[in-house]
């Protein structure tokens, strides 16, 4: 389908984009900004979404700071315009390294090729694998509205069925991870490659030190189970031992004890709550590798 | 809500200045106002990839881009591909392998292996179908699809001078 008509507002920096998204608001209408498209176009060519305006922040590609991977200080910090292949892409070092193996799970090339980080994040999908990776990794969110800036930590930042806390007058311009992680991997299961995940599950793993097989705590993230990403601290408190098959069992029967998942046309709790076992303990296997 | 914007871009090396509504995508401009209609469109949702083309060198879903967002940029569609009436290397493979059946998902397939050996043209047969996993076709079953591709990027390999 094609979407319905509005108009178009090209923003020459953050300041503008927000200065754009409060007057269009003030007139009465509904304005929605757009970077990559990847996640709004579809809602819009269902006619899911209907915006009345669109502030695009393309034209910030040209600031370099909205483009940036910086690394300093145990933080990375992603520009909002970053997208996923830029991050598929980037040498990170080995903290990071898990967020460039993770975008093969992103859409496709050529999704991942315009769709951004931020973005991703704005739209708060509870399987996406930004939202599961900003709670592995406590990102926080830098966004910019008519108040000036403020920082919204990745636990507060997902409501639930796309909403997130990121108000409607408000423009991301960074995102920073600030939990490295170099013992850390994201698994999922869709019925065709490419496609939004049924379940997804990230693990990190922390080690007594860094060629001990000795784990002392983590953090176990789930998406698909619940309206947001979750973080299941009953898994996390099971993260304790020698690393092993033992252990990644007992900390997927954990997980899979502790979610409460819904049911849909095609898939039961039960699947949910299987598939669950068996990720959480791949992604435990994969991040001690 | 009209509100008509000036676009420019190039297109296949050609400079273009077209007026379009914002709602229009990309594959509708290439298609209903530049009369490129090799671009194919088939969901309109960013699934099937029929509609791929080469934004600035990356293969990008025109229905996913609204043509207002490509103004500057350089598109490349399949009507670049063939030389006077001559088809490409990576056509002629596709021909070779039996790489289509009914075509409508071909000039997707052709833009997004032209973006993908671009970037990767060390990429083996397994990364290829990884790639080739974006586009939809129901008819070949796909393997005829990567045979095309990766045949053509070993003789691209094999025919690189080095350096």
């Amino acid at each position: 389908m094609k979407p319905a008509a509005f108009t178009y507002h090209r923003a020459h920096d953050v300041a503008d984009a927000v200065a754009l998204l409060t007057d269009l608001a003030a007139a009465g209408e509904d304005p929605k900004v757009i970077a990559g498209g990847q996640s709004l176009m579809p809602m819009m060519n269902f006619r899911l979404a209907r915006p009345t305006a669109l502030v695009d922040l393309g034209p910030l590609r040209r600031v370099p700071s909205m483009t940036a991977i910086d690394v300093s200080d145990g933080v990375l910090t992603l520009g909002a315009l970053v997208t996923h292949h830029a991050v598929e892409t980037a040498a990170l070092p080995r903290e990071w390294a898990v967020l460039s193996r993770a975008m093969r799970w992103v859409g496709h090339l050529p999704i991942r090729s315009r769709g951004t980080v931020a973005g991703s994040l704005v739209h708060g999908d509870a399987t996406a694998e930004w939202c599961l990776l900003a709670l592995l990794l406590d990102a926080v969110v830098v966004a910019e509205g008519p108040s000036g800036r403020r920082e919204i930590p990745a636990d507060e930042l997902f409501h639930g069925f796309y909403a997130t806390a990121v108000d409607p007058d408000e423009v991301v311009v960074e995102v920073r991870f600030t939990r490295p992680a170099p013992h850390a991997a994201l698994c999922e299961f869709a019925r065709r490659h490419g496609d939004f995940a049924i379940v997804d599950a990230a693990v990190a793993l922390d080690l007594s030190d860094s060629d001990s097989t000795i784990v002392t705590g983590g953090r176990v993230v789930l998406g698909g189970v619940a309206p947001a990403p979750v973080r299941v601290p009953e898994a996390e408190d099971a993260l304790h031992g020698e690393a092993g098959d033992t252990l990644w069992t007992a900390v997927a029967e954990a997980a899979a004890a502790a979610i409460d998942p819904p049911e849909d046309e095609g898939t039961t709790a039960a699947y949910r709550r299987r598939l669950t076992r068996t990720l959480v303990a791949d992604a435990c296997r994969e991040a001690a590798r | 809500m009209n509100d008509p914007h000036l676009l420019s871009l190039t297109v296949n090396g050609t400079e273009e200045e077209v007026v379009v509504e914002p709602r229009r995508t990309l594959a509708d401009v290439l298609r209903h106002d530049l009369r490129l209609t090799g671009t194919h469109v088939g969901c309109e949702h960013g699934v099937c990839g029929a509609c791929t083309v080469l934004v600035d060198d990356a293969p990008v879903r025109a229905c996913l881009v609204f043509a207002v967002q490509a103004e500057g940029a350089d598109v490349r569609t399949v009507e670049s591909l063939d030389a006077g009436g001559q088809l490409s290397d990576l056509q002629q493979a596709f021909s070779d392998h039996h790489g289509l059946q009914c075509g409508f998902c071909t000039p997707g397939f052709l833009m997004l292996a032209e973006g993908v050996l671009a970037e990767s043209p060390d990429a083996d047969r397994e990364e290829i179908r990884e790639a080739l996993s974006a586009n939809l076709c129901r008819c070949t079953g796909y393997q005829t699809i990567v045979d095309a591709v990766h045949a053509t990027a070993c003789t691209r390999r094999s025919q690189e001078v080095p350096s």
